[in-house]
């Protein structure tokens, strides 16, 4: 009599699917068969070329201004790709050219968007965009004041701070390329911060990340994003004491609290 | 003031901390602090003044200040004087030299513990190739349990880490399942929650605890999430073996973590009242790390490694199970490449065991570091030589959920494999009770074992 029932190693085949982890690769001897090993190598060689590959900025630039955008470029104190990965501090600062490009731009400002390659130019060029022209598109029906777009090169997220504080802007979103995974070379984090100056730290900042097609939507993300904007603007804080409780809101419900803010 | 003159040319060195960070092999993190040498002769320079300084300098100079760092006051105060007495009188040269020496065995060197401080540790792993890091470390063992004998002689351990983006339950269940089916797991079977969230956390650790139940498997499991989650949940009675938590080798990298002493002494106090282990009471899990003290700017100018070495100073107080380095995860302006994050495990891997930690590491690199798995596999090859405890075990060696590469399932067996070791004995035998090994104890081809049904009919 036929049994349709799934057996053990069926079910150990649907597990599979429960997580993009690579589980029940095949085996040759105790090592793994050579398709599995050049797959992780080819992942890894992708992974590679995502930090080393540098933004196209003036494509980005383009489609920015082109949009109706304003948009100004700067840059970090970080001359080349070995001293942005080997001193952060010089990724965090603008370089002395860039803030005096910067200073007569200053002005009151809500919120300023900073987008930097990070460590994954993939990442800013494919998702950058996207989520902007979502958050946007909210903010243009409401009283924000929003600063010019600045786009850094071989920025880190706390260069946000320098740009922020130079601008003079309450708040300061930085879109960057993260570091990259094995499974995801193109993912984008959005950092917040309130009230940008130079010395602030990773615990006064609310984060967004993995930031693409397979992680969180560009939809998602400008939900999620508009509605810590409008938090801190309301708390006037961004940090551990600003939780994202943005999925209990239905998004309607952003407008409403910018309203009251 | 430290000075010595090689070949015409005098070098100085204005206090300890500094000819300390001098003397040590190079990486990017000194030279990002601005305290490594800054010449190859310099580094040398400062190693022979290193080798000829005695080992009591180290009770009379604290590099970081005893009246404002609860970690050197935790260091000094702790130290056994008879201990220390078998080589109170020598050189840190001759330190290295008494290490290396025949008549230094394990019980020597097991006497010796607490008779040495991390910044000895430090200053004779400054002098030592790697190859003398090895031969060291592999005449100690420390031994530690809970449900099962961590740390013998010819066993290597495996953490299976099986992470999820989401906390995904059925996600995280296959790839433990995975894990298990490899042999890996008898460290422990620990996820880092994706969220601290103590729901999810609370819902981890019993999906955790069912599992190991299901199958009868002689280990511990665990949620790497904060030590102050991680109390509130066993106030909540969640099932709990081992409390986790990062730790840092100065107060203010401590405070960085959100964490003191204290909390780590309450933690371990509440997991011992639980008393789930078995055969032992080692209920605390540390992870490490060279250069978080400097990422958190908390390093007083002393240098990563020194640093690192009093982390251990600090791990050593709580009787931990696990210990372990996570030595390339923190990225390339602390370790550059595959060359210094093998230094720096080494490095860890002897101070730890010196100390008398069961040191293990997380044989790791990030993709903006110059390393590859072809460096993974040379330093896990490395570690197991010089005896580590246990190593991570990761599905692919490719963590989906922490975004960097460290060590498989299959490289543990693999490395079990060519240099003849086994998992710990209550879990060897586990495996050939429940068929996932044959009578010399390797691995069935194609094993899925009748025991694992009832899981999978639930998955």
């Amino acid at each position: 009599m036929a049994d349709d029932r799934p057996t053990p190693l069926d079910k150990i085949s649907m597990l599979r699917s429960a997580t993009p982890a690579r589980i029940f690769l095949p085996r040759a001897g105790p090592a793994l068969t050579t398709r599995a090993t050049l797959d992780f190598q080819l992942a890894h060689a992708e992974a590679r070329d995502a930090v080393e590959e540098r933004l196209d900025a003036d494509r980005l630039f383009n489609a920015l201004t082109s949009r109706g955008l304003t948009a100004v470029r700067v840059k970090s104190a970080a001359r080349d790709r070995r001293s942005f990965l080997l001193r952060p501090d010089l990724g965090r600062k603008l370089d002395d050219d860039s803030r005096e490009h910067l200073k007569p731009l200053a002005g009151d400002y809500d919120l300023v968007f900073v987008i930097a390659e990070g460590l994954s130019a993939r990442a800013i060029a494919r998702h950058a965009l996207p989520v902007l022209e979502r958050a946007l598109q909210s903010l243009g029906q409401t009283s924000w004041k929003i600063a010019p777009i600045v786009l850094a090169e071989q920025g880190r997220v706390a260069l946000g701070d320098d740009i922020g504080e130079t601008l003079g802007a309450r708040l300061v979103a930085v879109f960057i390329g993260e570091r990259p995974g094995l499974s995801s070379p193109d993912s984008m984090g959005v950092y917040l911060t309130f009230a940008p100056r130079v010395g602030r730290t990773d615990a006064e900042r609310n984060c967004l990340s993995n930031i693409r097609p397979q992680g969180l939507s560009y939809a998602d993300a400008a939900h999620k994003l508009l509605y810590l904007c409008n938090e801190a603007r309301r708390r006037q804080l961004t940090g551990v004491d600003l939780k994202d409780e943005a999925d209990t809101l239905p998004s309607g419900e952003l407008r409403a609290i910018d309203a009251k803010s | 003031m430290y000075a010595t003159t090689i070949r015409g040319t005098s070098y100085r060195f204005p206090d300890l901390k500094t000819l300390m960070a001098k003397a040590t092999p190079l990486r990017s993190g000194d030279c990002l602090a601005g305290i490594a040498a800054t010449s190859a002769a310099e580094r040398v320079a400062a190693q022979m003044t290193l080798a000829d300084l005695p080992l009591s300098v180290f009770l009379n100079e604290a590099l970081v200040p005893y009246e404002e760092d609860e970690v050197t006051r935790l260091i000094l105060d702790g130290h056994d004087r008879n201990a220390f007495a078998p080589i109170a009188s020598l050189t840190v040269g001759e330190f290295r030299d008494w290490l290396l020496s025949d008549a230094v065995d394990e019980d020597k060197l097991a006497a010796l513990t607490f008779g040495l401080t991390p910044e000895m540790a430090a200053a004779v792993s400054k002098i030592c190739r790697n190859q003398d890091l090895i031969l060291i470390a592999a005449k100690r063992r420390v031994v530690t349990k809970f449900r099962n004998t961590l740390g013998l002689r010819g066993r290597l351990s495996s953490r299976i880490q099986p992470n999820h983006p989401t906390d995904d339950a059925r996600g995280v269940l296959a790839s433990a399942i995975d894990g298990l089916l490899l042999g890996n797991g008898d460290a422990v079977i620990g996820v880092n929650p994706a969220s601290d969230s103590p729901e999810q956390c609370y819902e981890l650790l019993s999906l955790l605890d069912e599992l190991r139940e299901t199958l009868s498997i002689p280990t511990q499991s665990c949620v790497l999430a904060h030590v102050t989650t991680t109390l509130q949940l066993m106030e909540r009675r969640a099932p709990v073996d081992l409390v986790f938590q990062s730790i840092g080798g100065t107060q203010a990298a401590n405070t960085s973590f959100g964490i003191d002493l204290a909390v780590l002494r309450e933690s371990r106090e509440a997991a011992l009242a639980l008393r789930r282990g078995t055969i032992g009471d080692n209920v605390m899990y540390f992870e490490t790390g060279q250069g978080s003290a400097l990422s958190a700017s908390a390093h007083w100018n002393c240098d990563q490694q020194t640093l690192e070495a009093r982390a251990y100073g600090v791990a050593r107080m709580f009787d931990p199970l696990l210990v372990n380095t996570v030595v390339g995860f923190i990225g390339p302006e602390y370790l550059f490449d595959g060359k210094q994050i093998t230094r720096a495990a080494l490095e860890d891997h002897f101070c730890g065991k010196l100390l008398g930690l069961p040191m293990g590491c997380d044989v790791c690199y990030t993709n903006h570091a110059e390393a590859d798995q072809n460096d993974m596999d040379d330093l896990l090859t490395l570690l197991a030589v010089a005896g580590v405890n246990y190593v991570m075990g990761v599905p692919g060696a490719d963590d989906i959920m922490l975004n960097y590469q460290s060590t498989s399932y299959h490289d543990v067996v693999a490395v079990r494999r060519m240099l003849n070791l086994a998992p710990a004995p209550e879990f060897a035998q586990w495996l050939a009770d429940v068929g996932l090994t044959d009578a010399r104890g390797e691995l069935q081809p194609l094993a899925l074992p009748a025991s694992f049904a009832p899981l999978l009919e639930r998955a």
